[in-house]
C-alpha cells in the first residue's frame, strides 16, 4: 500500500512550514534514513528523512510552497509493484509515516541577520493574531513607515541595534552564538559582533547568571538569555539576591544594568516543568523591573529601553508569540518607555487588563463581546513592574468593571495584585467585583485536551466580562 | 620579535601598587603544598603587623559594640584569619577587585576602607558604607575595588567570576580575588564558576579560607575531599595549600597566583589553612570544638604574634614601639566606634531610595 509522507511538526509550537527543497525526484528509489526534502521553519531549515523504503511515487507539494500545514501529505512512497494512482485515497494510518520531530536532524540555518529567515506564523492560537486597534506608537512621527516583523526579528534587531550603539552590551546564554539561538532570537549576532560579545555558556544557569551580575557590577550591560525562564529557577537566587538587592544594600554604590530575557510561560505540549508563567514571581521583587510585551513593536522598543536601563530587567517573552508578525515602525532608534501601559482597544463597558500572550485571549474576547454589544476596553500592561495602575484606574473610572487575564496561576498572581489595587484605589468606581481569568490551579498537563483546559480561553474572557457587566 | 601594541589599560591600573615580592614562577598544574615564604623586610613586617592588628582591634571593638546592643543581626568576626587578607592584598594593584562572603570586615579594612565607615555600617548609621542599609554582611566600596560583602553562601563565587569576566572583556589586566570559605566550597555554583573561569581563562584567584568549620560543622563532617586545593583538579585549575596563619606564606602564594591570573593563564586556587578564634557569629558559643583546640592555635600559630616575635627577635622594633603602634590603632578603632555610636541613623527618607536607579 502506498505510504504518504506528511509535513512533519519540527518543534512543539510548529503548525506550518515552507517546503524549501526536494532532494529526491519522482521515480527515485528511497531508503529509510534518506533525506528527501528540506523544510524551512521560522527557526531553522530542517531535513526530512524517509522512514519507509520504496520509490518516490509522487510529489504532492512542490518545492517553494509556503505555509504548508503540519500533517499535510507532501509525497507518496510506493512499495514494489505499486503505482501512484493507488495513493488517491489517503490512508488513515498515514500519520505514522511522518518522521517524528525528534528524529529530524537539526541543521542550523545559515541565514544571517542581513537576510533573516522568512517569517512564518506558526501557531493556530495566533495564526490570525488580533491587532490592537490603537497602535502603541503614539510618539511615532506622522508618516512613519511600518514594516511587518515577527517578534523574533524585532527582538534580534533590538539587541543588534543596542550592541552597535554601546560596546558594553553583550549577550550570553546557552546556544546564543554558534547555534544562533535555541529559538533563533540571537540569529546573526555572532557573525556581526563576534565571540567576545556573543557568548555561548555551558548549561549552568545559576553560574552564568551570577557571572552576568558580577560583570554588571563593574558597569558592563549584559543581556543574559535563558533558553526558557523555567531554567531561570536555578538562577533565581542570583537574580533576586544579587541583581535586585545590591543597589539597595550598597547604599546606591553598585548597580546592575542587566537584562534577563527569554521565553516565559506555556509553549505547547511540553508539560509541567517547561510550561510555567513566572510573571508574578518576579513582579513581587523590589529592585527589578518586569516587562512582558505582546506586539513586535513593543518587543523591540521595550527591549531597547531595557538594555539601556541601569536596573536589572526581567524581560519575559513568549515562545508562541515569537513567530507572530505585526507592524514595527521603521525608525533608526525606536524605544518604548518601561512602565507605561497602553490602551490596545478602546471601549466603554468593561476594562480587560492583560499582557504578553494574555492579550491574545483579551483581544479575541473583546471581538466576541462586541458581537454581543459589549464594548470592552483592552489594556496591554506591557510592563508588570512598575505597574501602570493609573492607566487601569482611568479606564475603570469609565467602565466601572474589570477583568484580568493571565496564563499564570491565580493565587498571588498579577491579577490578584490588580484586583487589590483597584479595591484600594478605585473602589467607589467599581460596579461589580473584578474577576480574574487565569491558568487553572494545576501543574501543566501534557495531554492535549488537558493542556487546553489548563490554559485560559477566549470563552473564559467572554464569560468573565459578561458576568461583570451582568449581560 | 614583533611586539604588539598593548591595548590601553584603565589609566589608574598602569603601575602596580607594590612590587611583586616573590618570583612568579608558573607552578605545576597540580595541587601542592608549599612551604615557600616571602622574606620580609623590616618595613614589610611592620606593615603587616599594623594591618593585621588593625583588623584584630577593629573586630574586638565590633564584638564589644555587639555586646552593647549597638550592632544588630548577624556579626561574623575575622579574628584569627587576619594574615589571609593582608598577605593577599599585597599582590594587588589599583583596579583589581576583591569580593567575599559575609565574614567581610577584614577584607574591607585590607582594601583600605575607612574603619569609621565600616563600623558605622555595622551600627546601621547614615555614615556607613551602605548608608546603614546593608549592615555587616553587605558593604561595598567600588573606589577601593571591594564588591561585597555577600550574604548568600557561595553566591560571591559566581559574582567574582563575573568581575573577572569583565576584566577579560575590557582586557584591562585586572584580577578578581574571590574569597569563600570551606563551607561555601561545597555549593554547586562554585563548580559552575570554576568551569567557566577555566574555560574562558578568566583572571580570577579563588581563595578558599578553610577555617576548619562551616558554621558548626567541622570540615571532615561536610566535605568528601578536605584538601580544597584539589577542588579545581577536574577543571585543570591549579591549586595549592598555604599556611594561612603566616602572612609571609600568604604573600608569596598570593603573588604567584595573582601573577598567574594576570598573565592570562586563567584561574588559580589558593586554599588558606586558617582558623577563626571566635564563634561562627556573635551568637555562636562554639560548643563544637574544645577550648584547648582554640588555645593551641592562639598560642602556637597566631598570625600577629608570629610577626611580633620576628620583629622583636630581629630587633626591628622594641616592645615600646610595638605598644605605641597598638595604642595608635586602638585610638583609631575607638574613634571609629565613637563615630559609629554617635552618627545618626539614616534619614527615614532613605527607606525608599536606592531601590532602583
Amino acid at each position: 500500500m502506498p505510504t504518504e509522507v506528511l509535513m512533519p511538526a519540527l518543534s512543539p509550537t510548529m503548525e506550518k512550514g515552507n517546503l524549501a527543497k526536494w532532494l529526491k525526484k519522482e521515480g527515485d528509489q528511497v531508503k529509510s534514513g534518506d533525506v528527501i526534502a528540506e523544510i524551512e521553519t521560522d527557526k531553522a531549515t530542517m531535513e526530512v528523512e524517509a522512514i519507509d523504503e520504496g520509490t518516490l511515487g509522487k510529489i504532492l507539494v512542490p518545492e517553494g510552497t509556503q505555509d504548508v500545514a503540519v500533517n499535510t501529505p507532501i509525497a507518496v512512497i510506493l512499495a514494489d509493484g505499486e503505482d501512484a494512482s493507488a495513493a488517491a485515497a489517503p490512508s488513515p494510518k498515514a500519520a505514522e509515516s511522518a518522521p517524528p520531530a525528534a528524529a529530524a536532524p537539526v541543521e542550523p540555518s545559515p541565514v544571517t541577520a542581513s537576510a533573516p529567515a522568512t517569517p512564518a506564523v506558526i501557531n493556530s492560537a495566533v495564526a490570525n493574531p488580533p491587532q490592537p486597534e490603537v497602535m502603541p506608537e503614539a510618539d511615532v512621527p506622522e508618516g512613519t513607515e511600518f514594516v511587518n516583523q515577527t517578534m523574533r526579528e524585532a527582538l534580534r534587531d533590538a539587541m543588534a541595534e543596542e550592541m552597535r550603539r554601546d560596546g558594553d552590551v553583550f549577550v550570553m546564554g546557552e546556544e546564543v552564538a554558534e547555534y544562533q539561538g535555541a529559538y533563533k532570537i540571537t540569529q546573526g549576532l555572532l557573525q556581526e559582533f563576534g565571540a567576545r560579545r556573543v557568548i555561548d555558556t555551558p548549561i549552568t544557569e545559576h553560574g552564568f547568571a551570577g557571572v552576568g551580575v558580577g560583570a554588571a557590577f563593574t558597569g558592563l550591560k549584559p543581556i543574559v538569555e535563558f533558553m526558557t525562564f523555567n531554567f531561570a529557577m536555578q538562577a533565581i537566587d542570583q537574580i533576586i539576591n544579587s541583581a535586585a538587592k545590591t543597589l539597595y544594600m550598597s547604599g546606591g554604590q553598585v548597580h546592575s544594568s542587566i537584562v534577563f530575557r527569554g521565553p516565559n510561560g506555556a509553549a505547547a505540549r511540553v508539560a509541567a516543568q517547561h510550561s510555567q508563567d513566572f510573571t508574578a514571581w518576579y513582579s513581587h521583587i523590589p529592585g527589578l523591573k518586569v516587562v512582558a510585551p505582546y506586539t513586535a513593536a513593543d518587543a523591540k522598543g521595550l527591549l531597547k529601553s531595557a538594555i539601556r536601563d541601569p536596573n536589572p530587567i526581567i524581560f519575559l517573552e513568549n515562545e508562541i508569540l515569537y513567530g507572530h508578525a505585526s507592524p514595527v515602525p521603521k525608525l533608526d532608534d525606536y524605544t518604548v518607555p518601561i512602565g507605561k501601559a497602553k490602551i490596545a482597544r478602546p471601549g466603554k463597558d468593561v476594562t480587560i487588563v492583560a499582557w504578553s500572550i494574555g492579550m491574545n485571549y483579551a483581544l479575541k474576547g473583546a471581538e466576541e463581546l462586541a458581537k454581543l454589544g459589549i464594548e470592552a476596553e483592552v489594556i496591554d500592561l506591557r510592563t508588570i513592574r512598575p505597574l501602570d495602575i493609573e492607566t487601569v484606574i482611568a479606564s475603570v473610572k469609565k467602565t466601572g468593571r474589570a477583568v484580568t487575564v493571565e496564563e499564570g496561576w491565580s493565587q498571588s498572581g498579577v491579577g490578584a495584585e490588580i484586583v487589590a489595587q483597584l479595591v484600594e484605589k478605585a473602589f467607589d468606581y467599581l460596579d461589580a467585583p473584578v474577576l480574574r481569568v487565569t491558568g487553572k490551579d494545576v501543574p501543566m498537563p501534557y495531554a492535549a485536551n488537558l493542556e487546553k483546559l489548563a490554559l485560559p480561553s477566549v470563552q473564559d474572557v467572554v464569560d468573565a466580562a459578561r458576568a461583570v457587566t451582568y449581560r | 620579535m614583533v611586539v604588539a601594541a598593548k591595548k590601553p589599560a584603565v589609566a589608574k591600573a598602569a603601575t602596580p601598587k607594590a612590587p611583586v615580592k616573590a618570583a612568579a614562577k608558573s607552578p605545576a598544574r597540580r595541587s601542592e603544598k608549599t612551604g615557600a615564604v616571602a622574606e620580609f623586610s623590616k618595613e614589610e613586617e611592620l606593615d603587616a603587623y599594623r594591618k593585621m592588628l588593625e583588623i584584630r582591634r577593629f573586630e574586638e571593638k565590633a564584638g564589644q559594640l555587639y555586646g552593647m546592643g549597638l550592632i544588630g543581626g548577624f556579626c561574623h568576626l575575622y579574628i584569627g584569619q587576619e594574615a589571609v587578607v593582608v598577605g593577599m592584598q599585597a599582590a594587588l594593584r589599583e583596579g583589581d577587585q576583591v569580593i567575599t562572603g559575609y565574614r567581610d570586615h577584614g577584607h574591607m579594612l585590607a582594601t583600605g576602607m575607612d574603619p569609621k565607615g565600616v563600623m558605622a555600617e555595622l551600627t546601621g548609621r547614615r555614615g556607613g558604607y551602605s548608608k546603614g542599609k546593608g549592615g555587616s554582611m553587605h558593604m561595598f566600596s567600588t573606589e577601593k575595588g571591594f564588591y561585597g560583602g555577600h550574604g548568600i553562601v557561595g553566591a560571591q563565587v559566581s559574582l567574582g567570576t563575573g568581575l573577572a569576566f569583565a576584566n577579560r572583556y575590557r582586557d584591562n589586566g585586572n584580577v578578581s580575588l574571590t574569597y569563600f570559605g570551606d563551607g561555601a566550597a561545597n555549593q554547586g555554583q562554585v563548580y559552575e564558576s570554576f568551569n567557566m573561569a577555566e574555560l574562558w581563562k578568566l583572571p580570577v584567584v579563588f581563595i578558599i579560607e578553610n577555617n576548619k568549620y562551616a558554621m558548626g560543622t567541622a570540615v571532615n563532617r561536610a566535605s568528601a575531599q578536605t584538601d580544597f586545593s584539589k577542588r579545581g583538579a577536574s577543571f585543570n585549575i591549579p591549586g595549592e595549600q598555604v599556611d594561612g596563619m603566616d602572612v609571609r606564606a600568604v604573600t608569596a602564594a598570593g603573588a604567584r597566583a595573582v601573577e598567574f591570573a594576570r598573565s592570562g593563564k586563567g584561574p588559580y586556587i589558593l586554599e588558606m589553612l586558617t582558623y577563626r578564634y571566635r564563634g561562627h557569629s556573635m551568637s555562636d558559643p562554639a560548643k563544637y570544638r574544645s577550648k584547648e583546640e582554640v588555645q593551641k592555635m592562639r598560642t602556637e600559630h597566631d598570625p600577629i604574634e608570629q610577626v611580633r616575635a620576628r620583629l622583636l627577635e630581629k630587633k626591628w622594633a622594641s616592645e615600646d614601639e610595638l605598644k605605641a603602634i597598638d595604642a595608635e590603632i586602638r585610638d583609631r578603632m575607638n574613634a571609629a566606634a565613637d563615630f559609629a555610636s554617635a552618627d545618626p541613623e539614616p534619614d527615614v527618607a532613605e527607606l525608599y531610595t536606592d531601590v532602583l536607579r
